[in-house]
């Protein structure tokens, strides 16, 4: 160990980052999404790997060579179920992750810097489930890629031409499948694990929130160890570990008994393969960007759909500035703040389903106010936040155990 | 309890706990491995194009050479002429096995003088044993060369006789391999599969 320790900083690394990072001991269980979003990364590396392994990028072949992974590759169609299956578990991870922030102030100062990083992480997983869904090339495929790439068309000036860049050609075709392939398996993982190893640099930097939204490092023992806090390892990774496994429970019986969800997890109309001459009756994407798409659609205008698309996906990376509350966790909140989010969680909810709809009468007037709410919870929560009576936060984390 | 039940760690349940934690998860991660692993093997389509090969027999002139593909190899089916046959036995001293004594470059039923289930009939796969340029066809007797006819390979020159039996002084080290095969009928030979095999 000294070997290698003279030669790089095995024992510091392991110290600083592991064995003795402190973190809150009222962590719960809100707080293992970052690990299971780690846990479903690594699943989407592994299957996504072996099944680069069969696949083939071209238009022509694609969908017959998922075909072939499903029925001659063996224990294929489980590598292709699990990366399926887990591209959904990832959205369903990270949402909850999310929310978590929302719940207990992580995003605030000094965590701002956390927060960006991580709503870019967000970005870029969406463009790696756009990219990575084209793949089959099924109808749904398709036709999806063709109405999210077209929406770029409504920038005045440039849409034109950034359609036709992002495409590589006059309308997406096996030019524009390849390269989808090229930024799905290397451009964006590795943009992805990048921002991550940021992610979490910047966290422990300044250290993990908690529940109560105290700071540990206020109150620390003589030996400089929060007297709030235990070693993330063996404490937090141990409480991971159940939690990893309860995680993998459920993840498997998916996995097994219904990869397709009902058609929300495998989209019934990317059982056929792309026909550039018939649209499906039913264009949806996929259920994690519903909630975008439905905003999109409620605005009966291409280039301020588009806006109001971008803007509600934008709009979450100024949460740090938009809260004035001296408070950060929920816990000690008003009932003003309490009843904005359980607005904004039930709207968020409603406009993800009503995406999944036609587009036509009351679910268009839902969709519409819906969206105000999306909006109203973020444009006005610096009034809220300020005119919000806060509880008086305690000195020390509460814990009962 | 008292203050002191509650510190007191019990490193033995600890250690129990965490040896049995691993020993679940490397159990666990050999499970999930065998997916990965087992869809590296030939797929159920590369199974089906390796499959066994027919080939007819029944037009081949003595002495006339055929060549088929069998799971992406060549293989030279020879009709040997009686006088190739009685030649075999010429330059055994030449040859660096000519007993055939190298178990994996033949199936049983070809450990023999003449390398095959039938004398006149050699199947082998034409690929030199040195590093696997097709050998070309050199059957023309030079008894000055001592060269009793057999297969020339043109990348490095390793030389095999008219049983595919290797030289000695060439860079190949191993008897042209016999793949495994069987005579359906008299004119129909089957590659890819041996008479003990369904």
């Amino acid at each position: 160990m000294k070997w290698i320790d003279d030669r790089f900083p095995w024992t510091e690394t392991m110290k600083y980052h592991i064995t003795e990072y402190y973190a809150s001991k009222n962590f719960n269980f809100w707080y293992v999404f970052g690990v299971l979003a780690m846990v479903v990364l690594v699943i989407q590396l592994l299957s996504g790997i072996f099944l680069t392994m069969n696949y083939k990028p071209s238009a022509t072949e694609a969908f017959a060579s998922v075909e072939y992974i499903m029925r001659d590759v063996e224990w294929g169609w489980l590598i292709r179920y699990m990366h399926s299956t887990g591209a959904s578990f990832f959205f369903i991870v990270v949402y909850l992750h999310m929310f978590r922030a929302m719940l207990y102030g992580s995003y605030k100062k000094p965590r701002e810097l956390i927060w960006i990083i991580g709503m870019m992480i967000f970005f870029v997983l969406m463009a790696e489930a756009f990219a990575g869904y084209l793949l089959p090339w099924g109808q749904m495929s398709y036709w999806g890629a063709q109405v999210i790439i077209s929406l770029f068309g409504a920038i005045p000036g440039v849409g034109e031409a950034l359609v036709e860049i992002i495409r590589g050609d006059y309308s997406i075709s096996d030019i524009t499948l390849n390269r989808f392939f090229a930024l799905h398996v290397i451009a964006l993982p590795l943009a992805l694990i990048g921002l991550i190893f940021v992610h979490i640099v910047a966290l422990h930097e300044v250290g993990s929130n908690n529940p109560d939204g105290v700071e540990i490092k206020d109150y620390k023992g003589a030996d400089g160890v929060p007297l709030d806090g235990v070693a993330f390892h063996p404490y937090h990774t141990s409480k991971d570990l159940v939690a990893i496994i309860i995680f993998l429970i459920i993840f498997s019986g998916v996995l097994f008994f219904a990869p397709e969800m009902g058609g929300y997890f495998l989209e019934h109309a990317n059982f056929e393969p792309a026909n550039v001459l018939a649209t499906p009756e039913h264009i949806a994407p996929v259920w994690y960007f519903t909630p975008f798409y439905a905003i999109l659609r409620a605005v009966p205008d291409k280039l301020w759909g588009a806006a109001m698309m971008g803007g509600a996906v934008l709009l979450p990376v100024f949460l740090p500035w938009l809260d004035r509350s001296r408070v950060k966790s929920i816990r000690y909140r008003g009932w003003i703040y309490k009843s904005t989010l359980t607005c904004f969680t039930i709207s968020f909810v409603l406009l993800g389903w009503l995406g999944t709809m036609p587009a036509d009468g009351a679910y268009v007037l839902a969709t519409r106010f819906c969206t105000a709410i999306y909006f109203a919870f973020f444009l006005l929560m610096p009034y809220y936040t300020t005119l919000d009576k806060t509880k008086p936060v305690p000195e020390r984390v509460v814990y009962n155990g | 309890m008292s203050e002191d039940d509650v510190d007191r760690i019990d490193r033995n349940r600890r250690h129990f706990l965490t040896v049995a934690t691993i020993a679940t998860g490397i159990v666990g991660a050999g499970f999930a491995a065998i997916p990965f692993l087992a869809s590296l093997k030939p797929s159920a389509r590369a199974q089906a194009l390796g499959a066994p090969v027919e080939v007819a027999i029944g037009s081949m002139q003595p002495g006339e050479m055929v060549r088929v593909m069998w799971r992406g190899k060549l293989v030279f089916i020879l009709r040997r002429t009686d006088e190739m046959i009685s030649r075999l036995s010429d330059e055994l001293d030449q040859l660096r096995d000519p007993n055939s004594e190298i178990v994996e470059q033949q199936p049983d039923y070809a450990a023999n003088d003449t390398r095959s289930v039938k004398p006149e009939f050699l199947v082998v796969v034409g690929s030199c044993t040195h590093l696997g340029c097709a050998p070309i066809e050199d059957f023309e007797v030079r008894p000055s060369d001592h060269w009793s006819g057999g297969f020339f390979c043109p990348c490095h020159g390793s030389k095999f006789d008219l049983a595919g039996r290797v030289y000695k002084g060439v860079p190949a080290p191993l008897n042209l391999r016999v793949p495994p095969h069987r005579f359906v009928r008299d004119d129909l030979i089957l590659i890819g599969l041996d008479a003990g095999a369904a």
